[in-house]
C-alpha cells in the first residue's frame, strides 16, 4: 500500500474548516487556515465544487459545504434527470439493436424502470416506467448487485425468489454469476425472470466512475444471444457505446444549453 | 460509396447543428455549435449572420469527419431553419448590413399595435393567414427601413438583399457574390407577412403597404426540389430542401395526410395539423400557414397554434423560483402530491397566444390557499402545457370539423413522463412519442432525399417512422370536464390585466 494522498488530506481538511463555522469563507481565508499556496487550495475547491461537495456564491465569491455532501449516501441522481440525459441515446440504441431498451435504478431492493423505449416494430407495447424489478432476476438488477450500487435485503443463506425455473436461487450461483459480470462489465439473464425473454445490461456512471445505474436491451431470446446462448456481440457493443455516451453526459461538465424554437 | 447519406443543417435559435442520416432515417453523425445571443436593449434579439455561417463551415466537415463521409457519400442537403428571423445583406459585397433581428424581438410592438388597430387583423387574415404580430418577418424590415438611414433607398436600388436564415445560408452555400442563390421556400417566406397563401407569390398590395421593394426579396421555390449545387464547402452536392423548423418537425413526423398533427414541446411549443391541399381559414384563433410543398405537387396546408409559454415557464420555476435544480427534477416534485389542490397557473407572461390572442393578458396564479405546497404549483406549472395543448387542439378540431385522433409529439419536454401523460388524459388522445427525436432535422433530411430520389416516396418514409413510446387516456371524463372547466375559468381570470391607459413605466 502507499502513503497517504497529501492533496485527498488537504481536502478533507478544507472540508472540515467549511464545516466549522457557519460562516462563508473566502479563498484567502481558506488558504491561509491552512497555510496553503493560494493557487493549491483554489485547485482543490474547484473540484470540490465540481462533486458539488463545496458551493461558491455567486455574488461574494466565498465558499461553503454543498447540499451534496448532506445526503451522501443515498441517490443523489434525479431519475427524472437521467431519463432526460439518456432520451438521445436511448432512443439511437432502439433504432439500431432493433430492441427495447430500459434503464433503471436502485430503489429499495429492486430496479426502478426509470426510462423505456419501445421495441421499434410498432407492435402492441406499454410503457414500463415505474416498474420494479427483481435485482437477481433482472439484467438491470444484477449489474447494479454486481457493481455495489444494490443489495439484496434477505439473509444469505435464504433462497431466492424462482420466477421461473432458469431463476438463480442460491446465493452461491449468484455470487459466481456476480463476480463474471464483474469481470466481464456486462449482464445477461436467459428466462430467469419471463419464459421467451431474454435481457443484456451494462452500468451506467456517473461521477468519479460510481455506476448508479443500468441500460438493458431485451427480446427474444433467439435475437438476443447467439447459438452458443453467448450474446451478441454486436448489441454488447451497442450497449456499451450507449453506456459510455450517457455516462459522459452525467459525468460533470455543464449540460448542453436547451435549444428553443421559433413562432 | 456513392449516397450514403442524407445531410440536414438545422439552423435554430441557439445553435446550428448538422446531422448525417441513413437510408433507414437512422441518426448516424451530429456536429453542433452555438453562436452568440445579443440583447442590446430590453426587448431585443439578434444574432451574427456572419458567426452562424462560420458555425455551418465547421460543423459541415465535423459531421462528416466523424463517419468518414466526403462529398462523393452525400446524397444532397436539406436546411431546416428558426423562423422568421430576419437577415439584410449587401448585394455587392455579400455581407450583412448589421445583425439579424430573432422572432424573439419585440422592438416592432408598436408598430404591431398601430397595425392591429388599423387597418385590422382581417386585412393581413385575409392576405396572408397571419395576424399582425412582433414574430414576422415584414414589420421588421419596415422598423429597419424607419431607423436606418438611406436603408430604404438602397434596398430600392436593388443593392440590398432580404433573407430569413434558410435564405442566408442558401446564398453562402452556392457561391455568395459569385453566383450566389437568393431563394427562399413557401413556409419560410408564408412567415413574412407578404405571401399570398394561395398563389405562393409575393402580394403586390402586402408590398405596398410595407414599402418592400420586390427586388429586395428572394425567389419563392418549392420546399423540396433541386436549388442548385453548392460551391462552398461540399462542391457539386445539390441542395435540395427548406423548411422552417417547425413546418420540418411536421414533415419528420411524417404528418403527411390530412388530420395529422404534431406538436413539438421546447421552450414554447407548436402544433401544428396538416390540412391537406385546402386553406382552411380559422374561425377559432389559429394561424393557417403552409405545411411543405414538394417540387410541383400541390401545396399542401396546415393549421398552426402556437403557445408562447410551456417549456420556459419550467425554466422560469427553476431560474426566477428557485424550487428545484434542473428541469426535470419538476417531474419528481409534481410526483410529490396526488394532484393540482385546486391550484391553476395561466402563463401569460406577454399575453395569450393561440387560440385567445390577448396581448392584454399577464400570468396568474389561482385556488390558492394553505393547503397548496410547491409540489402543487409544479403540477400546476406541467398543466398550464397540457391544458393549452387542450385549447389549441379544440380549436383545430372546431376549425377541421374533424376530430384529431392521436397526437405525435417530439422536443425536450417529452422526457417528461408524467407531463405525457397529463396529456393523454385532458386530450382524451393517445400521445405518441417517435424513435427519432430531431424531427425537425429528420424532416428537412427526408425532403431533401425524396427530392433527388434517395427515398422513393412519403410511404417509403412512413416506413421509417416508429413508436418510441405511448400514453393512453386514462382520466375519468367527469374529472376532466371539471378540471377544463376550472383551467377556463384561471384563463378568463388572465384577461385585460395590462390597460391601455397605463403609462408606460407605471408600477
Amino acid at each position: 500500500m502507499g502513503g497517504p494522498v497529501q492533496s485527498i488530506e488537504r481536502a478533507a481538511a478544507i472540508l472540515r474548516l467549511l464545516a466549522g463555522g457557519p460562516r462563508r469563507l473566502g479563498l484567502g481565508e481558506v488558504a491561509s487556515s491552512l497555510g496553503l499556496a493560494k493557487g493549491t487550495a483554489h485547485g482543490i475547491l474547484r473540484t470540490l465544487q465540481r462533486v458539488d461537495f463545496v458551493e461558491q456564491d455567486e455574488v461574494t465569491g466565498k465558499y461553503q459545504l454543498g447540499a451534496a455532501l448532506l445526503h451522501l449516501g443515498s441517490s443523489y441522481l434525479d431519475v427524472n434527470e437521467l431519463r432526460s440525459r439518456s432520451l438521445n441515446w436511448a432512443d439511437a440504441l432502439a433504432a439500431r439493436s432493433g430492441e427495447a431498451v430500459r434503464l433503471g435504478t436502485p430503489l429499495e431492493d429492486r430496479v426502478l424502470v426509470v426510462h423505456h423505449v419501445f421495441r421499434p416494430d410498432d407492435s402492441l407495447q406499454t410503457l414500463d416506467v415505474g416498474a420494479l424489478l427483481p435485482l437477481h432476476a433482472s439484467s438491470m438488477g444484477k449489474v447494479l448487485l454486481a457493481f455495489g450500487t444494490a443489495s439484496l435485503g434477505t439473509p444469505p443463506d435464504a433462497r431466492l425468489e424462482a420466477y421461473t425455473r432458469h431463476t438463480l436461487v442460491t446465493r452461491r450461483d449468484l455470487d459466481r454469476a456476480l463476480a463474471e459480470i464483474r469481470e466481464q462489465g456486462w449482464a445477461m439473464e436467459v428466462q430467469e425472470m419471463n419464459l421467451g425473454e431474454a435481457g443484456i445490461a451494462v452500468p451506467i456512471r456517473g461521477q468519479g466512475g460510481l455506476v448508479i445505474g443500468a441500460i438493458a436491451l431485451s427480446g427474444a431470446p433467439e435475437r438476443i444471444c447467439d447459438p452458443d446462448g453467448r450474446p451478441q456481440p454486436v448489441l454488447i457493443g451497442l450497449l456499451r457505446e450507449a453506456a459510455r455516451a450517457i455516462s459522459r453526459e452525467l459525468g460533470g461538465g455543464p449540460p448542453t444549453a436547451p435549444r428553443q424554437r421559433s413562432t | 460509396m456513392a449516397d450514403r447519406y442524407v445531410m440536414s443543417i438545422d439552423q435554430g435559435t441557439t445553435s446550428t447543428r448538422c446531422i448525417l442520416f441513413d437510408q433507414r432515417g437512422r441518426l448516424c453523425s451530429v456536429a453542433q455549435r452555438e453562436h452568440r445571443q445579443y440583447f442590446p436593449r430590453p426587448g431585443w434579439v439578434e444574432h451574427d449572420p456572419v458567426e452562424i455561417w462560420r458555425n455551418v463551415r465547421r460543423i459541415v466537415p465535423e459531421a462528416m469527419a466523424h463517419v468518414g463521409a466526403d462529398a462523393g457519400s452525400i446524397a444532397a442537403i436539406g436546411i431546416a431553419n428558426q423562423r422568421e428571423t430576419t437577415v439584410l445583406w449587401d448585394r455587392r459585397t455579400g455581407l450583412p448590413l448589421g445583425r439579424a433581428i430573432v422572432w424573439q424581438d419585440t422592438r416592432t410592438a408598436p408598430l404591431v399595435d398601430a397595425l392591429r388597430d388599423r387597418p385590422g387583423d382581417e386585412y393581413f387574415l385575409d392576405r396572408c393567414g397571419l395576424p399582425p404580430s412582433t414574430y414576422f418577418s415584414a414589420p421588421r424590415i419596415r422598423w429597419l427601413f424607419d431607423h436606418v438611414q438611406g436603408l430604404e433607398t438602397r434596398a430600392r436600388d436593388g443593392e440590398v438583399l432580404f433573407g430569413t436564415m434558410e435564405s442566408w445560408l442558401i446564398y453562402n452555400l452556392t457561391g455568395g457574390i459569385h453566383g450566389g442563390l437568393h431563394i427562399t421556400d413557401p413556409t419560410n417566406a408564408s412567415r413574412t407577412m407578404l405571401v399570398n397563401l394561395r398563389t405562393l407569390t409575393w402580394d403586390p398590395e402586402l408590398l405596398d403597404f410595407f414599402g418592400v421593394p420586390r427586388v429586395l426579396l428572394p425567389e419563392i421555390h418549392s420546399s423540396a426540389e433541386s436549388y442548385g449545387e453548392a460551391r462552398a464547402l461540399l462542391p457539386g452536392v445539390r441542395i435540395t430542401a427548406a423548411l422552417g423548423d417547425q413546418h420540418a418537425a411536421l414533415f419528420g413526423q411524417t404528418c403527411f395526410s390530412p388530420g395529422e398533427a404534431k406538436c413539438t414541446y421546447g421552450t414554447g411549443s407548436f402544433l401544428l395539423r396538416n390540412t391537406g391541399t385546402e386553406l382552411v381559414r380559422s374561425r377559432n384563433g389559429l394561424i393557417t400557414t403552409i405545411a411543405y410543398k414538394i417540387a410541383t405537387e400541390p401545396t399542401v396546408y396546415a393549421l398552426e397554434g402556437p403557445m408562447a409559454v410551456t417549456g420556459s415557464l419550467v425554466q422560469w420555476f427553476r431560474d426566477q423560483l428557485g424550487l428545484i435544480g434542473t428541469a426535470p427534477e419538476i417531474e419528481t416534485l409534481a410526483r410529490t402530491v396526488e394532484d393540482n389542490g385546486g391550484c391553476y397557473i395561466v402563463p401569460a407572461f406577454s399575453g395569450l397566444f393561440a387560440p385567445h390572442w390577448r396581448s392584454d393578458a399577464r400570468g396568474v396564479v389561482v385556488g390558492l390557499t394553505s393547503y397548496i405546497t410547491k409540489g402543487h404549483l409544479a403540477r400546476a406549472v406541467l398543466e398550464a402545457t397540457a391544458w393549452q395543448t387542450r385549447e389549441v387542439v379544440d380549436a383545430m378540431n372546431a376549425d377541421c370539423g374533424l376530430s384529431l385522433r392521436r397526437l405525435k409529439v417530439d422536443g425536450g419536454m417529452t422526457s417528461d413522463n408524467l407531463l405525457m401523460q397529463m396529456l393523454a388524459d385532458v386530450l382524451d388522445l393517445p400521445v405518441v412519442r417517435p424513435l427519432v427525436a430531431e424531427t425537425v432535422s429528420l424532416g428537412a433530411a427526408y425532403a431533401a432525399g425524396l427530392a433527388v430520389e434517395y427515398w422513393p416516396d412519403l410511404e417509403a418514409l412512413r416506413a421509417n417512422w416508429h413508436r418510441a413510446a405511448q400514453w393512453l387516456p386514462a382520466m375519468d371524463p367527469e374529472r376532466r370536464e371539471e378540471e377544463y372547466e376550472s383551467w377556463r375559468q384561471a384563463v378568463e381570470r388572465s384577461f385585460g390585466w395590462v390597460r391601455p391607459s397605463r403609462r408606460p413605466g407605471a408600477p
